[in-house]
């Protein structure tokens, strides 16, 4: 290797020359993402062929509904703000090397507190500080939910790819429990928790319907991007996710941290459920999980936990799960294409990727 | 490099090497290495961790691949692909650590690796292992489930494995590391009767004993060379003895016209000096993969270097671990000038100018993924001026790097090259800036130069001697007894955790230390 060349005076000089491999750089990026994308909906195409559907009409169906009509539009772009609120919660995880795949529990039990605690805070103070407070209790429920695998990982290094997934069943289970027989609404029949009224609701943006969530999902998700790279907090983060060992030769309280991990990741899913109840929904009805949790995990990857990134990939994932949606119901698509779609195309761009990297290593030889 | 010794290509070889180099990322594994493997012989490879055994070995089973030079099987050059095609060519391997699968019986461990459609032949298997078994005079359990073995009989399996595949060659790696005095004889035993049915063995070990007593012919390797071969008939003309102390010489003993042979400057330390670090009775209990630490006690004062010689593994890392605070202690008192820091964590220790330099350094010293310049201050992140309200401030980090970069004279690219693709040399500068930089009291140094060239050695060397030099109290951890006396001051001796023995570094140091190393009081 020739690195060893470079005079260590010029290390300066040689950061602004190599401005034109940056841009090389970003356009490589750009190609490395999107060629595979394209690709996959090639490939998804060639299976709606096979199930007898024209994959044309269904991406244009797809992309009418979530994009380009103005109900559409609104809609995905109120679907975001749990979707936001959720990646943020990944990213802080999964940067600092811990997978917590317990989102869906996380949600939902945020979720619920926030609807049982909202009609009822309402009535007794200001509308805002009710909402405040519900959304403090979400976040807290939802960090609790989560203490269990922290403990367990910083103190006995149990894996919590295991236990955040098992938690998370529990917790789905237990949200359901919570609403069927704890926070039942005794003023109907269908087993559900008491509806917030639209007007205590979060204010919707101007003259649309689309919910001010989403103004806090972009909020939590720049400030968790911003931490993650600009301070030191996040930097220890990082160093615990890159090199375990090293984070403990530099004396970083490694077991205090993972805690801080799992208790953010939580929370921040916690207030992805109140976000989704406070601002849309207005109440949980029995059985209501919508899994965005694990809907997110791909769209962070293929973000590689950038945040900013991360906005675009959510608002793609939120077009294409409010169209499949609609498409599910006129071209008898199911619900669930949405899903294949995203994970053909998480597949694509890992072996684009794998074969990016070989291709680089034989040049390099 | 000498080339003396080495034996030009014999036809009695089954398996040659010729000039076989082998290079990872800032290490050379091997230098340009020539060995001759023949039938009827224990061929010992001796040498300590990180002489380049293991990557040896590697090679001769089809693990890794050399970048120079090539390997002859019968004469032929052959590479040798795969660890599958290393059996068909009759190169069977016993690793250090067992590879058996302790759920399944000792018979069903034997015919894994068969062809998936034929039905497993266990009157064939059992029929030839009763004839192997019968000549080598052992006798193995064949129904029995591998974890109801013992080390030594799941050892046996290993070898009859190989047997039983026509293995031609046998390499054992460390295969006496895991066994009891015992099963080390009966080892020794086996072996001597398989060379005497035409086999050939290597036979890896950094034990000198077993070297002494089992081998045929010895090649002794240090730092990736191979220093030396001791053949069959000079064997047969010593005593064990002797040979004993004449490995012991090319291990440990001064070569002539060594560029790395510097004189030691004279300096005086004041022994009327208060200690800078001062440990009593430190002890650490032993862990399943590392020996502890019984009751270690030591003082250094200002300006002084302390070196620790020793066999590897016998405790080094554990005992710059516990000072540093990254490994528990169950007892013991350190005292940093004069006051005690064992309760304190890493981070404290550090604070108050105790500092560590690791000899792991990509593995625990730096993110490898990360920039030159936030890896210099990995072990300050959130400290001013750096971060204010931890919040980074590039500019200041970027500016102090710079000159970080310059005064150290790390050769990168620019700052925000990532570590790990700097040479081993730039990766230890980084290092050696960051543990050196300001309030510094007392160093750790572990292995400082392991795996670096000559230049980044000597210039690592004068950085360790500078420091002593200003006032600060010195402990040099190192293997290559050279460099702890071209250094220290006086030289302790580290064996099965403790201590055995401190030696001022006078003219008789070099066999004092020696003695002590292989276990002989000085």
């Amino acid at each position: 290797m020739s690195i060893d060349t470079a005079p260590a005076a010029g290390a300066t000089a040689l950061d602004v020359t190599s401005a034109g491999a940056t841009r090389r750089d970003v356009m490589h990026r750009l190609l490395m993402t999107l060629g595979p994308i394209l690709a996959a909906l090639v490939i998804a195409g060639c299976i709606l062929l096979a199930v007898g559907v024209d994959p044309l009409a269904y991406y244009g169906y797809v992309l009418e509904k979530g994009l380009f009509s103005p109900l559409g539009i609104q809609q995905t772009l109120t679907r975001m703000a749990p979707l936001l609120f959720l990646a943020a919660g990944l990213i802080v995880a999964f940067r600092a090397g811990m997978w917590n795949l317990g989102g869906d529990g996380q949600f939902l039990l945020g979720a619920v507190t926030a609807a049982a605690s909202a009609p009822v805070l309402v009535q007794v103070m200001p509308s805002w500080l009710a909402l405040f407070c519900s959304f403090l209790i979400a976040m807290v429920v939802a960090m609790i939910w989560s203490l269990v695998p922290a403990l367990l990982r910083a103190y006995q290094g149990v894996n919590e790819i295991i236990t955040t997934l098992m938690m998370t069943f529990l917790g789905t289970s237990f949200a359901n429990v919570l609403v069927k027989l704890v926070f039942r609404d005794p003023g109907t029949t269908v087993p559900q928790t008491r509806t917030l009224p639209v007007e205590d609701r979060l204010p919707r943006l101007f003259e649309t319907t689309i919910t001010s969530g989403l103004l806090l999902g972009l909020a939590a998700i720049i400030i968790v991007h911003l931490v993650m790279t600009r301070t030191a907090f996040g930097l220890k983060l990082r160093i615990v996710g890159a090199n375990p060992r090293a984070a403990v030769h530099a004396g970083l309280g490694v077991p205090g941290l993972t805690i801080a991990v799992f208790a953010i990741s939580a929370g921040l899913a916690g207030l992805a459920g109140a976000v989704d109840i406070i601002g849309v929904q207005g109440n949980v009805r029995a059985d209501w999980n919508p899994a965005y949790g694990l809907a997110v995990i791909p769209a962070v990857f293929l973000a590689r936990m950038n945040g900013f990134a991360a906005i675009g990939f959510v608002f793609l994932l939120s077009v294409l799960s409010i169209g499949g949606e609609s498409a599910a119901r006129r071209l008898g698509v199911p619900n669930h294409f949405t899903l294949v779609l995203v994970s053909i195309v998480l597949i694509v761009l890992a072996l684009a990727e794998y074969v990016d990297h070989r291709y680089h290593q034989s040049r390099k030889a | 490099m000498s080339n003396l010794s080495s034996s030009p290509v014999d036809s009695r070889d089954i398996v040659a090497l010729e000039g076989v180099t082998k290079r990872f990322p800032g290490i050379v594994a091997n230098d340009s290495i020539d060995l001759s493997i023949r039938p009827g012989e224990v061929h010992v490879l001796l040498g300590e961790n990180g002489a380049g055994k293991s990557t040896l070995i590697g090679m001769l089973s089809g693990l890794q691949q050399p970048d120079e030079g090539r390997i002859l099987v019968d004469g032929r050059p052959t590479p040798i692909t795969s660890p599958r095609h290393a059996l068909a060519l009759g190169i069977g391997t016993v690793f250090q650590h067992m590879m058996l699968v302790p759920t399944l019986t000792v018979a069903e461990n034997l015919l894994l690796g068969g062809s998936w459609w034929q039905r497993p032949r266990t009157d064939e298997l059992e029929a030839r292992v009763a004839e192997i078994t019968g000549s080598l005079g052992i006798t193995v359990k064949l129904h029995a489930k591998v974890s109801e073995l013992s080390l030594g009989e799941q050892q046996q399996v290993e070898i009859l494995r190989a047997m039983v595949r026509n293995s031609r060659l046998l390499i054992l790696d460390e295969s006496t590391s895991m066994l009891t005095p015992k099963g080390i004889e009966e080892l020794g035993a086996l072996m001597r009767r398989l060379v005497e049915q035409g086999l050939a063995i290597v036979f890896i070990t950094h034990k000198l004993k077993e070297a002494a007593a089992f081998g045929d012919r010895i090649s002794v390797l240090k730092l990736g060379r191979k220093v030396r071969e001791i053949p069959p008939e000079r064997f047969a003309a010593l005593g064990e003895q002797e040979i004993i102390s004449e490995i012991v010489e090319l291990m440990f003993g001064k070569q002539k016209d060594d560029p790395e042979a510097v004189e030691r400057p004279a300096r005086a330390v004041d022994a009327q000096a208060a200690p800078l670090l001062q440990v009593a009775g430190l002890t650490v209990a032993p862990t399943d993969n590392a020996p502890g630490l019984s009751s270690i006690s030591f003082d250094i004062r200002p300006g002084e270097i302390l070196g620790i010689a020793g066999i590897d593994g016998n405790g080094q890392k554990q005992l710059a671990e516990a000072l540093a605070g990254q490994r528990v202690a169950t007892g013991g008192l350190v005292r940093l000038a004069g006051t005690a820091i064992e309760a304190l964590s890493v981070g404290e220790r550090r604070q108050r100018g105790l500092r560590y330099l690791t000899d792991d350094r990509l593995g625990e010293g730096t993110v490898g993924m990360f920039p030159v310049s936030i890896n210099f201050f990995l072990k300050q992140v959130g400290a001013a001026p750096f971060w204010r309200s931890g919040v980074e401030q590039r500019a200041e980090i970027d500016r102090r790097a710079a000159e970080l970069v310059r005064e150290y004279d790390v050769r990168t690219p620019s700052l925000k090259t990532p570590v790990a693709r700097l040479s081993g040399g730039n990766i230890q500068k980084v290092l050696l800036a960051r543990e050196l930089a300001e309030g510094a009291k007392v160093v750790i140094f572990n292995k400082p130069t392991y795996g670096l060239d000559l230049a980044n050695t000597l210039a690592s060397r004068q950085r360790i001697r500078d420091t002593a030099a200003r006032g600060l109290a010195v402990l040099l951890i190192s293997t290559d007894l050279e460099e702890l006396l071209s250094m220290c001051d006086r030289i302790a001796v580290i064996a099965n955790g403790s201590l055995v023995g401190t030696v001022a570094n006078a003219d008789d140091a070099r066999t004092r230390v020696g003695r002590l190393m292989i276990g002989l009081a000085a």
